[in-house]
């Protein structure tokens, strides 16, 4: 039975991760229509960018805040520069796009910091808990603390705030949000900064967890958060964290107590196939 | 002809291939699809396990192999008549990441360490390579080119066009999407399972990692670059794609980068194709030799 708990606590953590991740696609879905999948890469700069500042000022918050800081900057620019004037075409062409802007970010990652896995020696300040018997330790105890503050401030801004109204005003019809005096672009771009903080915060959360960041920790989550935010629903935020959570569990107890002849990264695209065939509008989205 | 030459063509011939296959599914069906590479993967896989295992020789394989991938071509195609655009698109990349999974972990496809020893095709009971096996290639892509441009002027081929423009429209004409999209599905898949048997008898050792999600990105690349729904499109972009990076080998380290940069730039500002409809060479074209019409 412990062991099932901690087990069961793991994934929810891994699951909070992907839920992180995921959070800015399906906004940046939501709103363009684009499978934003350079998002993996923003979140790979997060991971550099915050040990990066966490190296130099020797505090994680200051890591945190420059990381985010840098990556909705670039998550800015390739709204600004590559997707924006490709709104116009066919799905495929910002999707290829997006998938040359993975690429090429993994490049300049692994040119600019080497081709060596580096360590994150930082501890989340966050205390372990012994719940029931279950330990807690501290980086899970924080990847949750953080992942529910998170969720909670996306709530409160799009529920409660003007901007939030606006952001919903502007996934639901450009044109119009336009015609009612939303400065709809200003809108995007700024939904675009918000998905790139929180990936930059998933980027440092799975550098601290694993103690590893790599140029190419972007190329499984990728592909694996579009299987997420099809089987949630694309677009659906609610959806997306639900998947997230549910995948992190299965992934975690499939591997530990079934012996599944197939690596876990296919599991994910194997239970999107089955929600596709049997409802094609994911689990929580609506026609 | 140098043999380096000769090796980076004969490449560029059996990813055309594969690419006019892709062209088939995404330019004349409008069904796009980034899992090119699990049916490239299929045929390669096919033709190895029949020639090493079942003792058949490249010949008498050939025609079971574009069966067998005709065939889970149209199993895989069935989730296209459910889902559209981008639905379909990561359905597809499942599609490649399973098929990878699976050649990967499944014992009987060789696990990890792939399949190796694979003959020399035999012509005559001469064994082809080198350049006579580049000529063979070539000679398969001509009959590749044949067999699209002989569909693009079919009834087949113009049902198809219909039902990428407009479906609820083409189906309202009586044209049915089931029937052509899985015929599209069928006719592409058969071409890539064409193309992985050339490249499995040329490489002689094939492992998943030949056939990765990677791999249908680049593609799906070639067919967009050169001009998706033309007929020479997928060639010109496979000759672009397959040669850029050997010509930037003297860059080292950096060649990669500028490679995934000029695909963006490429894809950013030439979205078209190179030869598709108002495309920078179609206009250069139509200023040197004006009245005449650019290749397509």
């Amino acid at each position: 039975m412990h062991l099932f708990l901690e087990q069961l606590l793991n994934g929810v953590a891994i699951g909070s991760i992907y839920a992180l991740v995921t959070l800015g696609l399906t906004l940046v879905y939501g709103i363009l229509r684009i499978l934003h999948v350079a998002h993996a890469a923003v979140y790979t700069v997060g991971a550099y960018l915050g040990l990066l500042f966490f190296k130099m000022s020797g505090s994680l918050l200051v890591g945190c805040a420059g990381a985010m800081a840098g990556c909705a900057v670039l998550g800015i620019a390739i709204e600004r520069l590559v997707y924006f004037p490709l709104l116009k075409y066919p799905p495929y062409v910002p999707l290829i796009a997006s998938i040359a802007i993975l690429l090429a970010l993994e490049e300049v990652c692994r040119l600019v910091a080497g081709p060596y896995i580096l360590t994150f020696p930082a501890e989340l300040p966050f205390p372990s808990l012994n719940l029931l018997g279950v330990d807690i330790p501290s980086s899970v105890m924080g990847i949750l603390c953080i992942t529910a503050g998170i969720l909670a401030f996306l709530w409160f801004l799009t529920t409660r705030t003007e901007t939030g109204l606006a952001m919903r005003a502007v996934s639901q019809d450009l044109t119009i949000a336009d015609a009612m005096g939303i400065n709809s672009h200003a809108v995007v771009s700024f939904t675009f900064a918000v998905g790139s903080a929180i990936a930059a915060v998933a980027g440092i959360l799975v550098g601290i967890y694993y103690n590893q960041v790599y140029s190419t920790m972007g190329s499984v989550p990728a592909y694996k958060t579009l299987a997420i935010i099809v089987v949630g629903g694309l677009g659906s935020v609610p959806g997306a964290v639900a998947a997230s959570l549910l995948l992190g569990i299965a992934e975690t107890l499939l591997i530990g107590y079934a012996h599944i002849p197939l690596p876990r990264d296919a599991l994910a695209f194997l239970a999107m196939i089955a929600v596709l065939m049997w409802r094609s509008e994911g689990l929580f989205g609506s026609r | 002809m140098n043999a380096y030459v000769v090796t980076v063509a004969t490449l560029v011939a059996i990813q055309s291939i594969v690419a006019c296959g892709l062209n088939v599914v995404v330019g004349y069906a409008g069904q796009i699809s980034l899992g090119h590479a699990a049916f490239f993967g299929i045929g390669a896989y096919a033709s190895a396990l029949l020639t090493t295992k079942a003792g058949l020789t490249f010949w008498t394989a050939l025609p079971l192999v574009i069966a067998i991938t005709g065939l889970v071509g149209l199993l895989l195609g069935i989730p296209s008549l459910r889902v559209r655009d981008d639905f379909l698109a990561i359905t597809t990349i499942g599609i490649n990441f399973i098929v990878e999974a699976v050649f990967l972990y499944v014992p009987f496809f060789g696990g990890a360490l792939g399949i190796g020893g694979i003959p020399r095709v035999t012509f005559f009971h001469v064994k082809m390579k080198g350049l006579p096996y580049l000529y063979l290639c070539l000679a398969f892509l001509a009959l590749v080119l044949l067999v699209c441009r002989w569909f693009t002027r079919s009834w087949a081929g113009l049902a198809c066009f219909a039902l990428r423009e407009d479906e609820t429209a083409a189906a309202s004409m009586g044209i049915s999407p089931v029937r052509f999209k899985l015929l599209a599905f069928v006719l592409g898949t058969a071409m890539a399972g064409l193309g992985g048997a050339l490249y499995a008898h040329f490489m002689r050792f094939i492992s998943a990692g030949d056939f990765s999600f990677p791999v249908s990105v680049m593609l799906l690349s070639m067919v967009v670059l050169g001009g998706m729904g033309t007929l020479w499109g997928p060639t010109l972009g496979a000759v672009i794609l397959v040669s850029l990076p050997e010509l930037f080998r003297p860059l080292l380290e950096i060649r990669f980068l500028i490679y995934t940069l000029l695909l963006l730039l490429m894809i950013r500002f030439q979205p078209g194709g190179l030869l598709g409809e108002a495309s920078l060479v179609r206009r250069v074209f139509s200023r040197l030799m004006p009245g005449k019409e650019a290749p397509r």
